[in-house]
């Protein structure tokens, strides 16, 4: 599959991307920051503009032929990103972003007090922050998965900790900070055999870099961001099993989400729109749609290789100017790292001025820091519009730094 | 924004370690960044007679402290009290980004929230 996967021209996408065109200090912007989220093509921005140019109606109300349109559009979108997932349309949740699926199923999941919710120690604080929260609410325990010395989930420490009492799992599938990869598929494999726990996964490092298949995965529920795989902001996916979605009680209440209100009760409406109260990001859901399509030309194989060559690049560059970098080698292209004696945030502010924009800080994962015994790290991140010259301009960049540090 | 005064005092802290005997001392954090400076002082009257600073983080935070602390010797409270925003991006000499804003203000704060120990003890 690998040598027969087709290579980017990185150079051809960058120009379908009119924010990359931009300059900062005379400088050609080099975008660095895809894991924050990405730039969008044109496309997807063209598809906004269509959508209230000529289809903005609300969905699923009126009889009138414009809304008609604007309800096909967005269920047909809605069928699109499931297909990219290997869902069925009625297993895919709109929300509005990533951290609100998360927090769906935080408050939609039952918990009764003792029950315990497993989690990594390499989660983002999205992934982290609702169990905790949910777990004091509910008197459950929350219980953390080793990162090793590597960067890696240590699979005995999940298996040593998952037991009858176990409810929930929720693992990151890649890192936003280490880049690390995890075996979703084992992972999965194993909560099942130990445990009678739903098991999350929080894609939204991974939807947009690689080819997904919740079914492949048996992932339980899958959540991930328009926004960090070229679509626009405020719209994040769920994927859960029907057989589970059927069961949970609703997160918002609503318009949309129900078959019958009387004064005495509501009747909620089925899948998905169970979970979708209030008037949805209809423009954005398309756009995501349209994101996807994009994506598909290029193909996500082809995605994945290119990711990978660019990252190994900028590791075996960043080694050699002898900086410390956290996670394996083997990652997905996001990378983190420190200079001796520099601070994240000096490094983020000097590349700045070269127009170069990266991340400094903590990157939204304090407890893995901690774990790391670091405040922060500095942090590069690539997409399908980076190229070899993006990294070149970077290690330029960073000898710059160390000169002025020196 | 790294010239060189800013880069000679994160390299070259001045009145960085402890003071024995401190009137007060306080610790301040950017959890943002991790930048932490702690200041200590000792008081004559209302004056600073001397101060001390310990800290680690961003070239910024850790010239700040320690160009703040060489201004503020040997002045009295009021003096100190008033210092505000510009007056520490005068002392540093150089255009700082809001986002860096609070790495640059982070011992002042330390440094009011230590007088105020003094005051209320």
């Amino acid at each position: 599959m690998r040598q027969e996967a087709r290579t980017i021209n990185a150079q051809e996408i960058k120009k379908d991307f009119p924010l990359l065109q931009r300059k900062f200090y005379d400088k050609q912007l080099v975008y660095l920051d895809s894991a924050s989220t990405t730039q969008k093509p044109s496309v997807v921005i063209e598809s906004l503009k269509e959508f209230y140019e000529k289809y903005n109606a609300n969905v699923h109300r009126g009889i009138y032929k414009l809304s008609e349109e604007a309800t096909q559009l967005y269920e047909s979108a809605r069928e699109k990103i499931a297909k990219f997932v290997g869902a069925r349309p009625e297993e895919l949740i709109f929300a509005k972003s990533c951290t609100e699926a998360i927090n769906l199923l935080a408050y939609s999941l039952e918990l009764k007090e003792g029950d315990e919710i497993l989690i990594s120690e390499m989660e983002h604080h999205s992934n982290f922050v609702p169990w905790q929260q949910i777990a004091k609410e509910k008197k459950a325990k929350l219980r953390f998965v080793k990162v090793d010395e590597e960067g890696k989930l240590d699979l005995e420490s999940l298996k040593a900790q998952l037991n009858e009492k176990t409810k929930i799992v929720s693992i990151t599938h890649v890192s936003n900070v280490l880049g690390t990869i995890n075996p979703i598929k084992e992972i999965a494999d194993i909560v099942h055999k130990n445990s009678s726990a739903v098991f999350i996964v929080d894609a939204a490092q991974s939807v947009g870099h690689m080819k997904i298949n919740v079914k492949d995965l048996d992932a339980d529920f899958l959540a991930f961001s328009g926004h960090k795989m070229l679509g626009p902001v405020g719209i994040g996916c769920l994927y859960g099993k029907a057989e589970l979605l059927q069961k949970m009680k609703p997160f918002l209440y609503g318009g949309d989400m129900i078959k019958e209100v009387t004064f005495e009760k509501t009747e909620f409406n089925d899948l998905p729109w169970k979970f979708e109260a209030g008037t949805q990001p209809i423009a954005e859901a398309i756009a995501l749609a349209k994101a996807i399509e994009y994506l598909e030309q290029i193909e996500m194989d082809t995605v994945e290789e290119h990711d990978r060559i660019l990252t190994q690049y900028a590791l075996e560059k960043l080694r050699e100017l002898g900086a410390k970098i956290y996670g394996p080698n083997e990652r997905a292209p996001v990378i983190s790292f420190n200079l001796e004696g520099i601070h994240s945030h000096d490094i983020a502010t000097i590349l700045d001025g070269e127009a170069i924009a990266v991340r400094g800080g903590h990157h939204c994962c304090m407890p893995l820091m901690s774990v790391l015994g670091i405040s922060g790290a500095a942090r590069v991140s690539f997409y399908i519009y980076n190229t070899k010259e993006d990294v070149d301009a970077l290690i330029e960049g960073i000898k710059k730094v160390k000169k002025v540090f020196e | 924004m790294y010239r060189e005064n800013i880069l000679d005092h994160f390299k070259n802290p001045r009145n960085f370690g402890n003071l024995e005997n401190a009137d007060a001392t306080q610790k301040e954090v950017n959890t943002l960044c991790g930048d932490e400076v702690e200041v200590q002082i000792k008081v004559n009257g209302d004056a600073i007679n001397d101060i001390r600073f310990n800290g680690r983080g961003c070239a910024i935070s850790q010239a700040a402290a320690s160009i703040l602390t060489e201004f503020v010797k040997g002045k009295n409270f009021d003096e100190i009290k008033r210092l505000e925003r510009n007056d520490i991006l005068e002392m540093l000499g150089i255009e700082i980004s809001p986002v860096r804003l609070k790495c640059a203000l982070l011992a002042l704060y330390a440094l009011k929230n230590a007088l105020r120990k003094v005051e209320n003890a």
